[in-house]
Protein backbone atom coordinates (compact mmCIF):
# COMPACT_ATOMS: atom_id res chain seq x y z
CA UNK A 1 0.00 0.00 0.00
CA UNK A 2 3.44 2.17 0.14
CA UNK A 3 3.91 3.01 -3.61
CA UNK A 4 0.62 4.94 -4.61
CA UNK A 5 0.04 6.98 -1.58
CA UNK A 6 3.59 8.03 -1.45
CA UNK A 7 3.89 9.03 -4.93
CA UNK A 8 0.65 11.68 -4.14
CA UNK A 9 2.55 12.92 -1.48
CA UNK A 10 6.04 13.44 -3.02
CA UNK A 11 6.12 16.89 -4.71
CA UNK A 12 4.89 19.99 -2.86
CA UNK A 13 6.41 22.56 -4.85
CA UNK A 14 3.41 22.71 -7.32
CA UNK A 15 1.43 26.48 -7.51
CA UNK A 16 -2.11 26.70 -6.07
CA UNK A 17 -4.59 27.24 -8.13
CA UNK A 18 -6.60 30.73 -7.66
CA UNK A 19 -9.21 28.21 -6.18
CA UNK A 20 -7.21 26.20 -3.94
CA UNK A 21 -8.53 27.45 -0.61
CA UNK A 22 -12.20 26.80 -2.18
CA UNK A 23 -11.41 22.93 -3.29
CA UNK A 24 -10.18 22.50 -0.03
CA UNK A 25 -13.33 23.68 1.97
CA UNK A 26 -15.05 21.77 0.05
CA UNK A 27 -12.78 18.43 0.76
CA UNK A 28 -11.08 18.24 -2.68
CA UNK A 29 -7.96 16.29 -2.12
CA UNK A 30 -5.52 18.11 -3.62
CA UNK A 31 -2.95 15.99 -5.90
CA UNK A 32 0.18 17.42 -7.85
CA UNK A 33 -0.45 17.64 -11.76
CA UNK A 34 0.46 19.49 -14.29
CA UNK A 35 2.44 21.81 -11.95
CA UNK A 36 -0.58 22.64 -9.40
CA UNK A 37 -2.14 20.89 -6.53
CA UNK A 38 -5.00 20.45 -8.27
CA UNK A 39 -8.34 18.74 -7.01
CA UNK A 40 -8.66 14.66 -7.85
CA UNK A 41 -11.36 14.25 -6.46
CA UNK A 42 -14.24 15.90 -3.62
CA UNK A 43 -16.57 12.47 -2.59
CA UNK A 44 -14.95 9.82 -4.91
CA UNK A 45 -14.34 9.86 -8.15
CA UNK A 46 -16.91 7.10 -8.99
CA UNK A 47 -19.57 9.34 -7.28
CA UNK A 48 -18.35 12.22 -9.38
CA UNK A 49 -18.36 10.75 -12.46
CA UNK A 50 -21.76 9.39 -12.50
CA UNK A 51 -23.21 12.64 -11.17
CA UNK A 52 -21.26 14.41 -14.08
CA UNK A 53 -23.04 11.71 -16.69
CA UNK A 54 -26.32 12.33 -15.02
CA UNK A 55 -26.58 16.07 -13.82
CA UNK A 56 -23.73 18.82 -13.86
CA UNK A 57 -19.93 18.91 -12.66
CA UNK A 58 -18.06 22.07 -12.56
CA UNK A 59 -14.53 21.28 -12.85
CA UNK A 60 -11.46 23.62 -12.43
CA UNK A 61 -9.18 23.67 -15.61
CA UNK A 62 -7.52 26.76 -14.32
CA UNK A 63 -4.18 24.87 -14.93
CA UNK A 64 -4.55 25.07 -19.09
CA UNK A 65 -2.70 27.42 -21.02
CA UNK A 66 -5.25 30.28 -22.35
CA UNK A 67 -3.30 31.93 -24.69
CA UNK A 68 -4.31 34.73 -27.35
CA UNK A 69 -2.67 35.17 -30.36
CA UNK A 70 -2.69 39.04 -31.78
CA UNK A 71 -0.81 41.42 -34.21
CA UNK A 72 -0.58 40.83 -38.04
CA UNK A 73 -2.42 37.15 -39.58
CA UNK A 74 -1.65 35.18 -36.83
CA UNK A 75 -3.94 32.41 -38.56
CA UNK A 76 -1.16 31.98 -41.29
CA UNK A 77 1.17 31.96 -38.12
CA UNK A 78 -0.93 29.46 -36.64
CA UNK A 79 -1.43 27.23 -39.65
CA UNK A 80 2.46 26.81 -39.86
CA UNK A 81 2.81 24.61 -36.82
CA UNK A 82 -1.11 23.17 -37.14
CA UNK A 83 -2.75 21.23 -39.60
CA UNK A 84 -5.59 22.40 -39.29
CA UNK A 85 -8.34 24.94 -40.98
CA UNK A 86 -7.55 28.71 -39.21
CA UNK A 87 -7.99 31.16 -42.20
CA UNK A 88 -11.37 29.98 -42.68
CA UNK A 89 -12.87 29.17 -39.00
CA UNK A 90 -15.82 31.93 -38.53
CA UNK A 91 -15.79 33.89 -35.66
CA UNK A 92 -16.53 32.42 -32.56
CA UNK A 93 -16.07 29.28 -34.10
CA UNK A 94 -13.26 26.88 -32.62
CA UNK A 95 -11.66 24.18 -33.57
CA UNK A 96 -9.75 20.94 -32.16
CA UNK A 97 -6.12 20.72 -33.22
CA UNK A 98 -2.47 20.10 -32.73
CA UNK A 99 1.17 21.68 -32.50
CA UNK A 100 3.38 19.47 -34.68
CA UNK A 101 7.12 19.87 -34.58
CA UNK A 102 8.82 19.45 -37.75
CA UNK A 103 8.64 15.65 -37.96
CA UNK A 104 4.82 15.72 -37.80
CA UNK A 105 5.03 14.52 -34.29
CA UNK A 106 2.21 15.82 -31.86
CA UNK A 107 3.82 18.56 -29.21
CA UNK A 108 0.39 19.14 -27.80
CA UNK A 109 -3.45 19.41 -28.38
CA UNK A 110 -5.43 22.59 -28.25
CA UNK A 111 -8.48 24.13 -29.20
CA UNK A 112 -8.48 26.95 -31.27
CA UNK A 113 -11.05 29.85 -31.41
CA UNK A 114 -11.83 32.49 -34.35
CA UNK A 115 -12.60 36.13 -31.94
CA UNK A 116 -13.35 39.28 -32.99
CA UNK A 117 -9.76 40.52 -32.60
CA UNK A 118 -7.88 37.53 -31.80
CA UNK A 119 -7.33 34.10 -31.84
CA UNK A 120 -7.82 32.60 -28.26
CA UNK A 121 -5.79 28.96 -27.71
CA UNK A 122 -6.15 26.48 -24.37
CA UNK A 123 -3.34 24.35 -24.71
CA UNK A 124 -2.51 22.06 -21.84
CA UNK A 125 -0.81 22.96 -19.02
CA UNK A 126 1.61 20.88 -18.59
CA UNK A 127 2.95 21.94 -21.95
CA UNK A 128 1.90 25.47 -22.15
CA UNK A 129 5.19 27.35 -21.33
CA UNK A 130 6.79 24.83 -24.31
CA UNK A 131 4.18 25.67 -26.02
CA UNK A 132 4.76 29.43 -25.89
CA UNK A 133 8.44 28.99 -26.61
CA UNK A 134 7.96 27.00 -29.66
CA UNK A 135 5.57 29.35 -30.89
CA UNK A 136 8.10 32.85 -30.03
CA UNK A 137 10.42 30.51 -32.08
CA UNK A 138 8.27 29.41 -34.81
CA UNK A 139 5.66 33.14 -35.27
CA UNK A 140 7.02 35.79 -36.88
CA UNK A 141 7.95 39.09 -34.26
CA UNK A 142 4.64 40.92 -36.08
CA UNK A 143 2.60 38.28 -34.16
CA UNK A 144 1.98 38.92 -30.52
CA UNK A 145 1.59 35.87 -27.94
CA UNK A 146 0.33 36.59 -24.50
CA UNK A 147 -0.36 33.93 -22.04
CA UNK A 148 -3.62 34.83 -19.52
CA UNK A 149 -2.27 33.67 -16.52
CA UNK A 150 -5.22 36.16 -14.73
CA UNK A 151 -7.76 33.99 -16.24
CA UNK A 152 -9.33 31.25 -14.32
CA UNK A 153 -11.04 27.84 -16.86
CA UNK A 154 -13.85 26.32 -15.41
CA UNK A 155 -15.39 23.84 -17.43
CA UNK A 156 -19.58 22.84 -16.47
CA UNK A 157 -20.37 19.06 -17.85
CA UNK A 158 -23.42 16.99 -18.29
CA UNK A 159 -26.51 16.42 -19.52
CA UNK A 160 -28.05 19.23 -17.28
CA UNK A 161 -25.08 21.88 -18.17
CA UNK A 162 -26.96 23.72 -20.39
CA UNK A 163 -30.25 23.83 -18.30
CA UNK A 164 -27.84 25.31 -15.11
CA UNK A 165 -25.82 28.25 -16.91
CA UNK A 166 -28.58 28.95 -18.87
CA UNK A 167 -30.71 30.00 -15.27
CA UNK A 168 -27.94 32.06 -14.94
CA UNK A 169 -27.04 33.33 -18.28
CA UNK A 170 -29.75 32.95 -20.32
CA UNK A 171 -28.22 33.94 -24.22
CA UNK A 172 -26.18 30.90 -23.40
CA UNK A 173 -28.83 28.58 -24.42
CA UNK A 174 -28.22 29.90 -28.10
CA UNK A 175 -24.56 28.37 -28.34
CA UNK A 176 -24.30 24.94 -29.89
CA UNK A 177 -21.25 22.73 -29.98
CA UNK A 178 -17.97 23.97 -31.22
CA UNK A 179 -19.27 27.66 -30.76
CA UNK A 180 -17.96 30.57 -28.36
CA UNK A 181 -19.05 34.09 -27.18
CA UNK A 182 -18.36 36.79 -24.62
CA UNK A 183 -20.88 37.14 -22.52
CA UNK A 184 -21.84 38.79 -18.68
CA UNK A 185 -22.85 37.81 -15.41
CA UNK A 186 -23.06 40.17 -12.29
CA UNK A 187 -20.87 42.67 -13.96
CA UNK A 188 -17.95 39.49 -14.45
CA UNK A 189 -16.66 39.12 -17.90
CA UNK A 190 -16.97 36.05 -19.18
CA UNK A 191 -15.47 33.90 -22.46
CA UNK A 192 -17.94 30.77 -22.65
CA UNK A 193 -17.85 27.75 -25.34
CA UNK A 194 -19.65 24.89 -25.31
CA UNK A 195 -17.11 22.43 -25.79
CA UNK A 196 -15.74 19.85 -23.15
CA UNK A 197 -13.22 16.90 -22.33
CA UNK A 198 -16.42 14.71 -21.07
CA UNK A 199 -18.33 13.78 -24.29
CA UNK A 200 -21.17 15.21 -22.68
CA UNK A 201 -23.34 18.60 -23.79
CA UNK A 202 -20.99 21.31 -21.36
CA UNK A 203 -19.22 24.51 -21.70
CA UNK A 204 -15.72 25.92 -20.35
CA UNK A 205 -15.92 29.33 -18.86
CA UNK A 206 -12.93 31.65 -19.23
CA UNK A 207 -13.31 34.21 -16.17
CA UNK A 208 -10.97 36.48 -14.19
CA UNK A 209 -9.07 35.52 -11.03
CA UNK A 210 -10.34 37.83 -9.06
CA UNK A 211 -14.21 36.59 -9.78
CA UNK A 212 -13.67 32.99 -10.69
CA UNK A 213 -14.70 32.07 -6.32
CA UNK A 214 -18.05 34.23 -7.36
CA UNK A 215 -18.60 32.26 -10.19
CA UNK A 216 -17.47 29.10 -8.61
CA UNK A 217 -20.27 29.44 -5.70
CA UNK A 218 -23.12 30.06 -7.74
CA UNK A 219 -22.74 27.47 -10.03
CA UNK A 220 -22.71 25.19 -7.16
CA UNK A 221 -25.26 26.80 -5.30
CA UNK A 222 -27.49 24.99 -8.06
CA UNK A 223 -28.97 22.02 -7.15
CA UNK A 224 -27.83 20.25 -10.27
CA UNK A 225 -24.22 21.41 -10.15
CA UNK A 226 -21.39 19.95 -8.46
CA UNK A 227 -17.80 20.19 -8.25
CA UNK A 228 -15.53 17.02 -9.92
CA UNK A 229 -12.19 16.37 -9.55
CA UNK A 230 -9.58 15.77 -12.06
CA UNK A 231 -9.92 11.95 -11.52
CA UNK A 232 -13.43 11.57 -12.88
CA UNK A 233 -12.68 14.08 -15.65
CA UNK A 234 -10.40 11.54 -16.85
CA UNK A 235 -12.16 8.50 -16.57
CA UNK A 236 -15.00 10.61 -18.38
CA UNK A 237 -12.87 11.56 -21.08
CA UNK A 238 -11.33 8.10 -21.24
CA UNK A 239 -15.23 6.94 -22.25
CA UNK A 240 -15.22 9.57 -24.60
CA UNK A 241 -12.72 8.45 -26.36
CA UNK A 242 -10.44 11.62 -25.96
CA UNK A 243 -6.74 11.16 -26.17
CA UNK A 244 -4.46 13.00 -22.83
CA UNK A 245 -1.43 14.31 -23.90
CA UNK A 246 1.60 13.46 -22.44
CA UNK A 247 0.05 9.74 -22.27
CA UNK A 248 -1.83 9.09 -25.74
CA UNK A 249 -0.30 11.37 -28.19
CA UNK A 250 3.24 12.43 -27.44
CA UNK A 251 6.19 14.13 -29.89
CA UNK A 252 6.47 11.01 -31.97
CA UNK A 253 2.73 10.22 -32.55
CA UNK A 254 1.49 11.72 -35.87
CA UNK A 255 -2.17 12.86 -35.81
CA UNK A 256 -2.91 10.21 -38.46
CA UNK A 257 -1.02 7.65 -36.36
CA UNK A 258 -3.23 9.35 -33.49
CA UNK A 259 -6.71 8.51 -34.81
CA UNK A 260 -6.66 12.74 -35.27
CA UNK A 261 -7.01 13.07 -39.11
CA UNK A 262 -10.07 14.61 -38.77
CA UNK A 263 -8.12 17.38 -37.57
CA UNK A 264 -6.31 17.68 -40.76
CA UNK A 265 -8.33 20.13 -43.09
CA UNK A 266 -9.20 19.44 -46.89
CA UNK A 267 -7.32 22.21 -47.60
CA UNK A 268 -4.40 21.69 -45.65
CA UNK A 269 -4.16 18.32 -47.13
CA UNK A 270 -3.81 19.32 -50.55
CA UNK A 271 -1.70 22.65 -49.78
CA UNK A 272 0.58 21.19 -46.77
CA UNK A 273 2.93 24.10 -45.73
CA UNK A 274 2.59 23.21 -42.51
CA UNK A 275 5.32 21.48 -39.68
CA UNK A 276 5.43 17.54 -40.63
CA UNK A 277 3.33 17.95 -43.47
CA UNK A 278 5.59 15.89 -45.87
CA UNK A 279 5.16 12.60 -43.36
CA UNK A 280 1.55 13.12 -42.54
CA UNK A 281 0.12 13.37 -46.17
CA UNK A 282 2.46 10.50 -46.70
CA UNK A 283 0.88 8.71 -43.77
CA UNK A 284 -2.44 10.17 -45.12
CA UNK A 285 -2.50 8.66 -48.44
CA UNK A 286 -0.22 5.20 -46.98
CA UNK A 287 -1.29 4.47 -43.91
CA UNK A 288 0.72 3.67 -40.61
CA UNK A 289 2.81 1.45 -39.22
CA UNK A 290 0.97 1.90 -35.59
CA UNK A 291 -2.46 3.30 -34.51
CA UNK A 292 -4.42 4.88 -31.37
CA UNK A 293 -7.14 2.24 -30.84
CA UNK A 294 -9.92 1.51 -27.67
CA UNK A 295 -9.98 -1.80 -26.42
CA UNK A 296 -12.35 -3.38 -24.68
CA UNK A 297 -10.98 -5.94 -21.34
CA UNK A 298 -12.31 -8.82 -20.52
CA UNK A 299 -13.20 -9.09 -16.87
CA UNK A 300 -12.85 -7.29 -14.34
CA UNK A 301 -8.93 -6.10 -13.50
CA UNK A 302 -7.91 -2.84 -14.98
CA UNK A 303 -5.42 -2.62 -17.32
CA UNK A 304 -2.90 0.26 -16.80
CA UNK A 305 -1.06 2.75 -19.48
CA UNK A 306 2.20 0.80 -20.09
CA UNK A 307 0.44 -2.69 -20.39
CA UNK A 308 2.29 -4.83 -23.47
CA UNK A 309 -0.13 -6.09 -26.04
CA UNK A 310 0.39 -9.63 -27.15
CA UNK A 311 -1.01 -11.35 -30.39
CA UNK A 312 0.37 -14.59 -29.74
CA UNK A 313 4.11 -14.07 -28.45
CA UNK A 314 4.64 -11.28 -30.65
CA UNK A 315 4.38 -7.77 -28.76
CA UNK A 316 2.38 -5.91 -31.07
CA UNK A 317 1.64 -2.51 -28.72
CA UNK A 318 1.20 -0.77 -25.73
CA UNK A 319 -1.61 0.33 -23.48
CA UNK A 320 -1.64 4.56 -23.50
CA UNK A 321 -4.05 5.11 -20.74
CA UNK A 322 -6.29 2.69 -19.17
CA UNK A 323 -8.95 2.40 -15.77
CA UNK A 324 -12.04 1.32 -14.81
CA UNK A 325 -15.03 2.82 -16.49
CA UNK A 326 -18.13 3.62 -14.19
CA UNK A 327 -20.44 4.19 -16.90
CA UNK A 328 -20.05 1.06 -18.17
CA UNK A 329 -18.94 -1.08 -15.00
CA UNK A 330 -15.90 -2.22 -16.81
CA UNK A 331 -12.71 -1.95 -17.38
CA UNK A 332 -11.13 0.22 -20.89
CA UNK A 333 -8.13 1.24 -22.46
CA UNK A 334 -6.54 2.83 -25.65
CA UNK A 335 -3.16 2.04 -26.99
CA UNK A 336 -1.14 2.34 -29.97
CA UNK A 337 -0.95 -1.20 -31.46
CA UNK A 338 0.58 -2.11 -35.13
CA UNK A 339 -1.96 -1.06 -37.80
CA UNK A 340 -2.19 -4.98 -38.40
CA UNK A 341 -3.36 -5.34 -34.99
CA UNK A 342 -5.68 -2.15 -35.23
CA UNK A 343 -9.05 -3.12 -37.23
CA UNK A 344 -12.24 -3.60 -34.64
CA UNK A 345 -12.71 -6.59 -33.51
CA UNK A 346 -8.95 -7.74 -33.22
CA UNK A 347 -8.41 -9.82 -30.37
CA UNK A 348 -5.11 -9.23 -28.52
CA UNK A 349 -3.64 -10.01 -24.94
CA UNK A 350 -2.16 -7.73 -22.26
CA UNK A 351 -0.03 -8.23 -19.83
CA UNK A 352 -0.46 -7.02 -16.71
CA UNK A 353 1.60 -8.34 -13.86
CA UNK A 354 2.61 -11.20 -15.73
CA UNK A 355 -0.65 -12.51 -16.46
CA UNK A 356 -2.51 -12.18 -19.88
CA UNK A 357 -5.53 -10.89 -19.94
CA UNK A 358 -7.96 -11.11 -23.12
CA UNK A 359 -8.42 -7.52 -24.59
CA UNK A 360 -10.40 -7.20 -28.11
CA UNK A 361 -10.20 -3.80 -30.44
CA UNK A 362 -13.23 -1.62 -29.84
CA UNK A 363 -14.76 1.49 -31.34
CA UNK A 364 -14.47 4.84 -29.79
CA UNK A 365 -16.11 6.71 -27.84
CA UNK A 366 -17.32 3.97 -25.51
CA UNK A 367 -19.95 5.73 -24.34
CA UNK A 368 -21.75 7.70 -27.00
CA UNK A 369 -21.25 11.58 -27.04
CA UNK A 370 -24.18 13.67 -26.26
CA UNK A 371 -22.91 17.39 -27.94
CA UNK A 372 -25.50 20.25 -28.44
CA UNK A 373 -25.60 19.86 -31.95
CA UNK A 374 -27.82 22.10 -34.18
CA UNK A 375 -30.64 19.53 -35.21
CA UNK A 376 -30.74 17.79 -39.11
CA UNK A 377 -33.63 17.52 -40.16
CA UNK B 1 -7.20 -12.40 19.40
CA UNK B 2 -4.70 -9.35 19.10
CA UNK B 3 -5.02 -7.19 15.80
CA UNK B 4 -1.78 -5.37 14.24
CA UNK B 5 -0.99 -2.59 11.92
CA UNK B 6 1.77 -2.03 9.60
CA UNK B 7 3.18 1.35 7.96
CA UNK B 8 2.33 0.14 4.55
CA UNK B 9 -1.58 0.38 6.14
CA UNK B 10 -2.75 -3.37 6.61
CA UNK B 11 -4.28 -5.16 9.56
CA UNK B 12 -3.44 -8.75 10.68
CA UNK B 13 -5.58 -10.48 12.98
CA UNK B 14 -4.45 -13.12 14.77
CA UNK B 15 -6.27 -15.96 16.10
CA UNK B 16 -3.95 -18.84 17.32
CA UNK B 17 -1.51 -19.90 14.35
CA UNK B 18 -3.64 -17.70 11.59
CA UNK B 19 -3.36 -14.74 10.80
CA UNK B 20 -6.00 -12.94 8.70
CA UNK B 21 -4.53 -9.89 6.66
CA UNK B 22 -6.50 -6.56 4.95
CA UNK B 23 -6.23 -3.29 4.69
CA UNK B 24 -7.08 -0.25 7.03
CA UNK B 25 -10.37 2.43 6.87
CA UNK B 26 -7.14 4.75 6.37
CA UNK B 27 -6.06 3.27 2.73
CA UNK B 28 -9.50 2.79 1.74
CA UNK B 29 -10.38 6.60 1.75
CA UNK B 30 -6.71 7.54 0.28
CA UNK B 31 -7.56 4.24 -2.51
CA UNK B 32 -11.21 5.50 -3.25
CA UNK B 33 -13.43 3.13 -5.45
CA UNK B 34 -12.33 -0.45 -5.48
CA UNK B 35 -12.70 -2.00 -8.26
CA UNK B 36 -10.79 -5.44 -8.59
CA UNK B 37 -8.90 -7.53 -5.86
CA UNK B 38 -7.03 -9.77 -6.82
CA UNK B 39 -6.29 -12.32 -3.53
CA UNK B 40 -3.34 -15.26 -3.65
CA UNK B 41 -4.78 -18.73 -4.08
CA UNK B 42 -4.49 -21.43 -0.88
CA UNK B 43 -1.00 -23.05 -0.31
CA UNK B 44 1.07 -20.00 -1.49
CA UNK B 45 3.65 -19.08 0.56
CA UNK B 46 5.04 -15.49 0.91
CA UNK B 47 7.90 -13.70 3.43
CA UNK B 48 7.14 -10.81 5.31
CA UNK B 49 7.29 -7.77 2.80
CA UNK B 50 6.38 -9.59 -0.38
CA UNK B 51 3.62 -8.64 -2.72
CA UNK B 52 0.27 -10.63 -1.74
CA UNK B 53 -2.03 -9.29 -3.17
CA UNK B 54 -3.16 -6.33 -5.75
CA UNK B 55 -6.14 -3.76 -5.35
CA UNK B 56 -7.45 -1.64 -8.21
CA UNK B 57 -8.91 1.86 -7.56
CA UNK B 58 -10.72 3.56 -10.58
CA UNK B 59 -7.45 5.74 -9.91
CA UNK B 60 -4.86 3.56 -9.33
CA UNK B 61 -3.02 -0.21 -8.93
CA UNK B 62 -1.94 -0.58 -5.45
CA UNK B 63 0.41 -3.79 -4.02
CA UNK B 64 -0.66 -5.40 -0.36
CA UNK B 65 2.33 -6.94 1.17
CA UNK B 66 2.38 -9.79 3.63
CA UNK B 67 3.20 -8.19 6.64
CA UNK B 68 4.32 -11.51 8.07
CA UNK B 69 5.70 -14.72 6.44
CA UNK B 70 3.47 -17.68 6.37
CA UNK B 71 1.71 -20.21 3.58
CA UNK B 72 -1.93 -18.93 2.51
CA UNK B 73 -5.03 -21.08 3.34
CA UNK B 74 -7.73 -19.23 2.54
CA UNK B 75 -8.38 -15.89 0.03
CA UNK B 76 -11.25 -13.96 0.21
CA UNK B 77 -13.02 -15.01 -3.25
CA UNK B 78 -16.05 -12.78 -2.12
CA UNK B 79 -13.67 -9.86 -3.07
CA UNK B 80 -13.89 -10.60 -6.74
CA UNK B 81 -17.49 -10.13 -7.45
CA UNK B 82 -17.85 -7.61 -4.53
CA UNK B 83 -14.89 -5.54 -4.73
CA UNK B 84 -16.36 -2.64 -2.65
CA UNK B 85 -16.50 -4.72 0.33
CA UNK B 86 -12.90 -2.99 1.03
CA UNK B 87 -14.46 0.44 1.05
CA UNK B 88 -17.36 -0.39 2.78
CA UNK B 89 -16.31 -2.46 5.26
CA UNK B 90 -11.90 -2.67 4.80
CA UNK B 91 -11.56 -4.13 8.80
CA UNK B 92 -14.33 -6.74 9.03
CA UNK B 93 -16.14 -8.92 5.23
CA UNK B 94 -13.39 -6.97 3.19
CA UNK B 95 -10.29 -8.54 4.74
CA UNK B 96 -7.96 -10.02 1.76
CA UNK B 97 -6.13 -13.21 3.12
CA UNK B 98 -5.44 -15.69 5.80
CA UNK B 99 -1.97 -17.25 6.17
CA UNK B 100 -0.84 -19.67 8.51
CA UNK B 101 2.35 -18.13 10.90
CA UNK B 102 5.81 -19.05 10.05
CA UNK B 103 7.51 -17.45 12.92
CA UNK B 104 4.98 -15.90 15.35
CA UNK B 105 7.57 -13.31 16.79
CA UNK B 106 7.66 -11.31 13.68
CA UNK B 107 4.28 -9.47 15.10
CA UNK B 108 6.19 -7.95 17.48
CA UNK B 109 7.90 -5.54 14.54
CA UNK B 110 4.30 -4.83 14.51
CA UNK B 111 2.38 -1.69 15.36
CA UNK B 112 -0.65 -2.05 17.95
CA UNK B 113 -3.99 -0.14 17.26
CA UNK B 114 -2.72 2.95 19.54
CA UNK B 115 0.50 3.14 17.93
CA UNK B 116 -1.13 2.84 14.22
CA UNK B 117 -3.59 5.59 15.05
CA UNK B 118 -0.86 7.61 16.20
CA UNK B 119 0.78 6.63 13.29
CA UNK B 120 -2.30 7.57 10.73
CA UNK B 121 -2.24 10.94 12.79
CA UNK B 122 0.94 12.05 12.05
CA UNK B 123 1.18 11.49 8.35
Amino acid sequence: MTDHIAEMMERVADKLLPLDAWHRARGGRMVPFAGYQMPVQYEGVMAEHLWTRENAGLFDVSHMGQVLLTGDAPDVALEAIVPGEIQKLGVNRMRYSVLLNEEGGILDDLMVTRRERDLYLVVNGACKYDDLAHMRETFPDEVVITLLDERALFALQGPKAGEALASLIPEVASLYFMQAGAFTFEGMSLWISRSGYTGEDGFEISVDCDHAEVLADRLCALDVVKPIGLGARDSLRLEAGLPLYGHDLDETVSPVEGDLSFAISKRRRAEGGFAGAERILEELEEGTDRKRVGLAIEGRQPVREGAELFSGDRMVGKVTSGGFAPTLGAPIAMALVKSAFAPLGTALEAEVRGKRIPVTVAAMPFVPHRYHRPKTA
Amino acid sequence: MSRYFTEEHEWVEVEGKIATVGITEYAQQQLGDVVFVDVPAEGKQFDKGDEAAVVESVKAASDVYSPVSGTIVEGNDVLADEPGLVNSDPEGDGWFFKLELTDAGELDSLMDEAAYKKFVADL
